[in-house]
Formats: structure tokens, sequence, C-alpha cells
């Protein structure tokens, strides 16, 4: 009865939130006394998953699992968690997972709850804490089915390092046929996304027109941060919908999110919420932003930030 | 085509969020609903398959009649007739049992429903819903095309987007890409006036049990005072990320 992990790869290569699931796997495991087993595709080095509290690997190896598709992941996570009996699996808040988590919740007969930020205050019932009206607030909410699917928010509980003695085996689930055929992908390859990044630079109508970004992207640069943008600019056109964070875009649950020339709407605060550390610059020191914000700079973000990208590189320079 | 598009009945964006009943219940006090914007998205790219390709719309809401106004907003935005299921929506398991019965009695071939409510962020619905269907699902998705039994999509992937085909019956889990923003309808007058004659079908629940309940609700802790940093002293900015925050 031990719990079920997924652990996502790209290319061959473990993700951060991978890790980052194991690590919260292993405490819930500790809570029930029992132990973590990982479902890994087609990831390489997966024994390095002990190092963060998983005793088993069950490492699928499929050519067929190359492209991602919902409900044959979920078929073979289903399949690795029917085989171990398990009682809890763990996915994370990637697109890719919470678009397979529904579908292995109904596979499972199990109550499922998202975006949960802590490990479960009980396991008996077992009550998890989750985001909800957009980070506005949380609920407490209890799972009461015998088996249990929960979604961890990236980002939330962080990576805890435990050496566990890992055994990998292999593992072939038996595979539906997909449902959707992916034709193309999209995917800018040099840069960080939006879910993965532990630094957002984020910018707003402030910033007058598409083409001052250059310096929002030199700074996100230097710090290996994700762009982003607030409403109005993705209505405008000036940055793609992709990088819209806040109530109707896209959730931020960074370590460092800095908003430049953003006044800070209740709905972006609302999206950006989870961020740990806020830091925001903008030239009117009425701004809602600044109540929201950790750190605080009232000036013209076309001062401002090139000196902050001077300042950044000195600090790199010197730390490298 | 038979459409149906699932609109959840949401606290507008900027509603203050409270909670009542010893913060077991949200409280509704003062707060104005609307028709979820992922499911208005969808709702709106609904109406271009209806106006295009003959399609026809049908809306559901799976709550109490409290939910009326918006079903009614979402027929003066065109749809052509909305469905009620008349229970309260415990979670996302239960609501997307009660939808199943009324795809699979009403022989929809597309469903439409948003990637989450803005209220619970479950983004649950439409792949329970596609489970319990045995239907084709795609999520996140931002571009939609049929063509006969065949539909092509956009799907947003971390860090970018993919294109995917597969065919009805399909379930989707919609946002803002399906339509842009400017796209969105605001009802005219002719359009309220014809929502008051189109059928609203209240239909009674079948047993769902809920699967997962909220006990309690807290409010994040209140911020403490932003340190304010002079923009002549950016070097303090840097050290204070470093040192102090610890994120650089």
């Amino acid at each position: 009865m031990s719990i079920i992990v997924y652990t996502e790869s790209e290319n061959g290569k473990l993700k951060k939130t991978a890790l980052e699931v194991v690590s919260y796997a292993k405490a819930i495991a500790d809570q029930m006394s029992t132990t973590v087993t990982a479902v890994a595709i087609n990831a390489d080095n997966t024994e390095s998953l002990g190092n963060y509290g998983a005793s088993k690997v069950l490492s699928i190896k499929n050519d067929a699992l190359n492209t991602f598709n919902a409900k044959s992941y979920a078929a073979a996570i289903e399949q690795a968690a029917k085989q171990e009996d398990a009682k809890v699996v763990i996915v994370s808040s990637s697109a890719d997972s919470k678009y397979l988590a529904p579908l292995l919740a109904v596979g499972l007969n199990a109550g499922y709850v998202s975006n949960v930020v802590e490990a479960p205050s009980s396991v008996s019932p077992f009550t998890v804490k989750r985001s909800a009206f957009t980070n506005k607030a949380f609920a407490n909410t209890e799972i009461t089915t015998d088996v249990k699917v929960v979604g961890l928010s990236n980002n939330s509980f962080g990576l805890v390092e435990s050496g566990e003695s890992t055994s990998v085996e292999d593992f072939s689930p038996s595979l539906p046929e997909p449902d959707v055929t992916v034709e193309s992908v999209d995917k800018a390859t040099d840069k960080v996304s939006i879910a993965d990044a532990e630094i957002v630079v984020s910018g707003g109508r402030g910033l007058k027109g598409p083409e001052n970004w250059g310096m929002i992207e030199e700074l996100a640069e230097i710090l290996g941060a994700a762009t982003a943008c607030s409403k109005p600019v993705s209505d405008l056109g000036w940055r793609p919908h992709s990088e819209h964070v806040g109530q109707t875009g896209k959730p931020v649950a960074s370590n460092l999110y800095i908003a430049i020339g953003i006044s800070g709407a209740i709905q972006h605060l609302a999206g950006i919420n989870s961020s740990k550390v806020k830091v925001v610059i903008n030239t009117d020191p009425e701004a809602p932003f600044f109540k929201a914000a950790d750190y605080g700079v009232v000036g013209d973000a076309f001062e401002v930030v090139p000196k902050l990208i001077e300042k950044l590189k000195a600090f790199k320079a010197q730390n490298a | 085509m038979k459409i149906l598009v699932c609109i959840s009945h949401v606290p507008d964006t900027t509603s203050k969020i409270n909670f009542t009943d010893g913060d077991t219940k949200f409280d509704t006090n003062g707060v104005q609903f609307v028709i979820n914007p992922n499911d208005e998205f969808g709702l709106t790219r609904a109406m271009w398959f209806k106006e295009k390709q003959g399609a026809s719309v049908a809306v559901v809401n799976v709550g109490g009649a409290e939910t009326e106004p918006t079903l009614r907003k979402a027929l003066a935005i065109g749809a052509d007739n909305a469905i009620r299921v008349n229970t309260e929506a415990t979670d996302s398991f239960a609501v997307a049992k009660q939808l199943a019965k009324v795809v699979s009695d009403g022989g929809y071939d597309l469903v439409i429903a948003g990637r989450e409510s803005i209220d619970y962020n479950g983004g649950m619905v439409p792949g329970m819903l596609a489970a319990m269907l045995d239907a084709n699902y795609i999520t996140n998705c931002i571009g939609l095309e049929v063509d006969g039994t065949s539909a092509k999509a956009i799907r947003e992937i971390d860090g970018g987007k993919e294109t995917v085909s597969t065919s009805l019956p399909l379930v989707i889990g919609g946002q803002k890409g399906l339509v842009e923003e400017s796209d969105l309808r605001i009802p005219n007058m002719r359009g309220i006036m014809m929502a008051r004659k189109k059928p609203l079908t209240v239909l009674e629940p079948i047993d769902a049990n809920a699967e997962t309940k909220a006990v309690s609700f807290v409010k994040p802790a209140p911020k403490g005072a932003v340190k304010l940093v002079d923009a002549d002293n950016i070097d303090e900015l840097v050290s204070l990320l470093h040192n102090e925050a610890k994120v650089i």
C-alpha cells in the first residue's frame, strides 16, 4: 500500500517538479507509515529519485509514449497505482499533470483535489489545504474516498532531501488507443516557462509599448526568469496571451515576482498571490501593488530597470 | 452539430472574498455573479459554430435557482436553450456526474466547458466528464475548428502550444484564445428580450455523491508593509533580494 507519485520528465530528464512531488509524497508516506513508489515515463537516471524519498521506481519505457497523451499517461499511472494497491496518488500542477489527473481520478474511483499547498493536516480523515478563489483564499478539503489523488501546487512544498535506497523496476502497462493526435508542437526551447520558473519578470502598461520589452527580456535573461505581462498588455496585443498572468490568465507561484509598470488590479494580484517574494517598480506610490509587495521602488521603470540590470550583472559577476 | 456549453456561476473577478458560518461557507452577500470567464470564451466560440456551421447550442448549469440569471445571460448572448440541474454543486465529481447524464440523454457531439472556474479553480469537471462519457478530451484549449466529425485544436502547454487532431464526441476545457477578449458579446436589448422566451428546462438531479468536501476556508495572512527602496539605491534592492529574501 505505498504512495504513488507521477514524476514528469522532458526529453528523458526529470523535471524539478518531479523532485518536489517526490519530496511531498515522502512527507505523506511518513505520516501514513508507508513508502513512496514513483512512476516515470521514458525518464533517465530515475534512481536519483531516491535522494528525495522514493524507495521504488516503476520505470516505463515505451516509444508510444514519446508524445504526451493524457488518456494513455493516465492509464499507465492508473495501472501502476492498482498494482501497488496505492491509497494516495500524487501529481504536480503542470499543464500535462492537470490534464491527466481528472481522468486518473475517475479511473481509480478516487476523489481528487488540485492546487494543494501543504502536507495533509490529517491523514484520517484525509484533509489537505488547497488554494481557491484564485489565491484569494484557501480551502481545507477532505477527500472521502478510499483512494485519493492530490495535485500539488508547483513551488509550494520545495525539495526535501532524504536518502532512500531505490530499486528501479521495469513496468509495462497496456495502453489504450490515444484519443488525440499531436500534429505539431511550438515551444521555445531556450526560454523558461512561467509554470517552471523560479523567477518571473512581468511588465504592464507602464512600459508604454511593446518596443520597450527589450529591457524586460534582458532582466529576465540575467535572472534566468520567465517573462510575463498584465491583462491590458496582452489585450492590447503587445505580448502573447500565454504571458498573461492573473485571474483569467495564468497563476504564478514563483519564488520571486518582479512587477514593472503594473498598478496591481485585484485580478492581477490574485493570480500572483502564491509567489513568495514580490517586488514592484512603479512611478505611482499610490498604486495598489505597493500594498501587496514585499519590496517596492517608486520610480520610472525606464530609469530603474537599466540600473537594476547593471547592478545584477555586477552581482552575478561577483557571485559566479 | 449539437453543442452543450457548461456554464459556471461565479463571483465577478473584482469580488472581495469573505466567508460565513464559522468560515465554512462562501459569503455571497453583496457579490455580483457572472458567467465564468473561461466558459464565456467557449460560449462565444460556440456562437461562431452556430452562425457559420448551423450548430445548435444549449447551455447547462448545475445549481440552485439563484444561478438562472447567469443562464439567461448566456441565452441573451445567443444560446438556443438552457438546462439547469436542480442541485447544489457540491464538488467537481458530483457536478461531472450530473453533466454526464445531461450529455448522454441529449446526444451532444461537442461539450465546451471552461478550463477551470475562477472560484474553486479545480480544473477537473471537463476531464472527469470526458472520462465518464469515454469521449475525447482536450483542455487548456486556445483554438478549435470542427469539420464534420473531425476536430483540430490548439492546446496551450507549459512554455508553448501544440496543434492536435481528434474527433467528435469531444469535451473541451476552454480559455481565452478560443476567441479573443474583443470577440466577447455584451447582450443587446433584443437578445435580452428573446432570452426571456427561450426554454430553460429544470431537471431533477440523479444520485451522485461528492468525493471531496471543503470543511473550512481561510484567507491568506495579512501582508506586512512594503519595504521601499530608493530609486537611486538599487544596490540595496539587490542586497535585500540576496541576503534577506534569499531569492537571488
